[in-house]
């Protein structure tokens, strides 16, 4: 343990578990995330990200604290607020003349910057502006990317990444059908625009199981327009994303299902010689001592010629 | 027939009543159910988005949630505290970590020790029964302590020892040593992890420099590491050899003499004769320098007390009691005129 390799070993119980909780782990939980304020932070900027952080609750911690800094130029100030709040997502909210409405968002890999995107809000209807019910916070959303802009340039590859890695919640192994309530959708067209909208499910009747789906929009919605981008390396990016040998799931070979259901295996036995296999011993097919004389000679003959 | 016919229309009807849950699509949408994702690479119709783009982007949306939902409710269901749930499979999205993969780390010596020999870890419970006091004790943690001092009320002291050793002191600096090991112990496997090089003998160097004591130390170490123990190794005239704890083992040869087991009385007698012989007719031995150095000073000193019988005190000087009048001026080695006629050779010693 990480805790036990440092020389002065932590006094309290509570201190060795905090230590313990910011340790790597090869499984790890669902992804903190910080908000924070940029230089001379717009009123749609700070509503924008407040809006984010209520999806984004309980994982998420809003600062409200003006910071004078450029991302783009100076990261150590996310830096070390990340390595304070032990977070590895976060977002930044500015304004200025040459890019209003300005959010960044992000993440770390290791208290490091891997990837910087700046988005500007062009459009945006908060939460508050659509009058109805909302979800219940904590859910986890349906994520949906149309468009096929998405997996052909590299910048919206690895936003698509990022808005997952932001959205995703964490990694659940059942779901409950009634939870499924949530619907996220981010559209992405040809001129670097990219529109995130937000729905509640509702499940109608349809006759058969599966039940019909309507939608009832509930903010926020945001007209992103892509601006820079501060991608990491392509191997840093590999080596944020390799997954320890624990958490691989073995393939299980040779083993299938037929028709009916049963379970079919494979064994794979190596070459075998015939004529040397160890079978029943049945006496009377025992050779006699004249027969076996007869080999031999035969034998003999043979070699001799 | 009519009634078939009439149940097939019966069944269209109510079929119609509800909207259909199907969804045609140019292509096939790429799921990853266990994240809840699905990704349409179906071209955006940017008339409809410019002429109505919410409306468009709640249908777009409604038809690839359908679709994603269609998929959901063809998973296996179970029902978990009276609620019907579906188990996920595996997310095939690759996510960056937050943190990097935790090495392995190197096992300690007595890890590595156990594993070789086979020894498992035993659990301990934490009460134990105790037949002196005839009771649970605990074993760590609360009221440890107090069961320890019911148990050892009176410790006895045994025979080889002296009569007045404190029993409960002895008890107790033995428990801080054994602490003070572990924790050396246990810095020395952190070291060993970490791959930092630690002496052998004496604490490790802690400033950039090392201290005269340290030096000294490595020296003999080294000295003594060679494959005939040093013996043969040349020594500089005024180098002396590390003294402290654990050198003395490594330095080789230099176990002392133990002296025979007592001999008869009449050899014994004339040892403690010859003894005392020694010890009575010796001559002094003059230390040169020494001797020197002491007649100087006293010369020094009769020398400053003449002059002050020579000078009257101008009155008294009132304040800064504490003048010391030191006459005696330090002799300089390379400063000041070197004087030939003096017959000590370089800097004294006193």
């Amino acid at each position: 343990m990480a805790v036990m390799q440092r020389i002065k070993k932590p006094t309290t119980r509570k201190g060795k578990k905090v230590l313990l909780a910011k340790a790597p782990k090869p499984i790890e939980g669902p992804k903190q995330c910080i908000f924070l304020q940029g230089r001379n932070p717009s009123e749609r900027t700070r509503k924008l990200l407040k809006d984010i952080y209520d999806l984004k609750k309980p994982d998420a911690a809003y600062l409200s604290r003006k910071n004078d800094f450029v991302p783009f130029e100076d990261a150590t100030i996310i830096e070390k607020m990340c390595d304070k709040k032990d977070a590895a997502l976060f977002g930044v909210g500015s304004h200025s003349k040459k890019r209003p409405h300005n959010i960044i968002l992000g993440r770390t890999f290791n208290y490091n910057v891997l990837d910087l995107i700046e988005l500007g809000a062009e459009n945006f209807k908060s939460m508050s502006e659509f009058q109805n019910m909302k979800v219940l916070a904590g859910l986890k959303p349906c994520l949906l990317f149309n468009g096929p802009a998405w997996d052909l340039n590299l910048d919206l590859k690895r936003l698509r990444s990022l808005f997952i890695d932001f959205f995703h919640r964490e990694k659940v192994d059942t779901i409950r059908l009634q939870g499924l309530e949530h619907a996220l959708s981010f559209t992405a067209t040809d001129d670097g625009m990219i529109y995130l909208r937000s729905y509640r499910i509702l499940l109608k009747k349809s006759g058969q199981r599966t039940p019909r789906i309507e939608l009832d929009e509930i903010g926020p919605s945001i007209d992103f327009k892509l601006r820079r981008t501060k991608l990491a390396a392509d191997d840093l990016y590999k080596e944020a994303c390799r997954v320890p040998k624990e958490s691989k799931q073995g393939t299980k070979k040779n083993i299938s299902r037929d028709a009916f259901g049963s379970k079919l295996g494979r064994i794979h036995i190596g070459k075998q010689d015939i004529g040397k296999l160890q079978t029943r011993k049945m006496k009377g097919l025992k050779k006699t001592p004249e027969e076996r004389k007869q080999m031999l000679l035969k034998k003999k003959a043979k070699a001799k010629e | 027939m009519d009634i078939v016919n009439e149940i097939l229309l019966n069944e269209q009807k109510k079929a119609e009543k509800y909207k259909p849950i199907t969804v045609d699509k140019h292509l096939d949408l790429e799921f990853d159910v266990g994240t809840l994702l699905a990704f349409d690479s179906n071209d955006v119709d940017t008339k409809l988005l410019k002429s109505d783009k919410d409306v468009y982007l709640q249908s777009l949306t409604r038809d690839n949630t359908q679709l994603l939902l269609n998929k959901i409710w063809e998973l296996p269901t179970e029902r978990i505290d009276e609620a019907i749930v579906v188990r996920l499979p595996l997310p095939t999205t690759v996510l960056p970590r937050a943190k990097p993969v935790p090495k392995p780390r190197p096992l300690t010596k007595w890890q590595e020790f156990a594993k070789a020999k086979g020894i498992t870890k035993k659990k301990k419970d934490k009460l134990q029964w105790d037949e002196q006091l005839q009771k649970w004790v605990p074993l760590y943690g609360f009221r440890k302590a107090a069961a320890e001092k019911e148990k050892n009320w009176l410790i006895e002291v045994p025979q080889n020892m002296d009569p007045m050793t404190d029993m409960y002191e002895k008890k107790a600096s033995e428990k801080s040593e054994k602490v003070a090991k572990n924790e050396l112990q246990r810095l020395k496997n952190i070291a060993r992890a970490r791959k930092v090089k630690i002496p052998r003998v004496g604490l490790p160097v802690t400033s950039d420099k090392a201290s005269a004591t340290q030096l000294a130390t490595a020296a003999t170490v080294a000295k003594a590491s060679t494959a005939s123990l040093g013996k043969f190794q040349d020594k500089l005239p005024k180098e002396k050899e590390a003294r402290g704890k654990g050198v003395h083992e490594l330095i080789p040869g230099k176990e002392r003499k133990r002296r025979a087991p007592i001999p008869t009385p009449q050899a014994e007698r004339e040892n403690n004769l010859n003894l005392l012989d020694t010890i009575l007719n010796k001559r002094p031995k003059i230390d040169m320098d020494k001797a020197v150095a002491k007649h100087i000073h006293n010369e020094q000193a009769m020398r400053s007390e003449e002059k002050k019988n020579l000078k009257p005190s101008k009155g008294k000087r009132k304040g800064k009691g504490n003048s010391t009048n030191f006459s005696a001026k330090k002799p300089k080695a390379g400063r000041g005129q070197r004087n030939p006629s003096k017959k000590t050779p370089g800097r004294k010693r006193r």
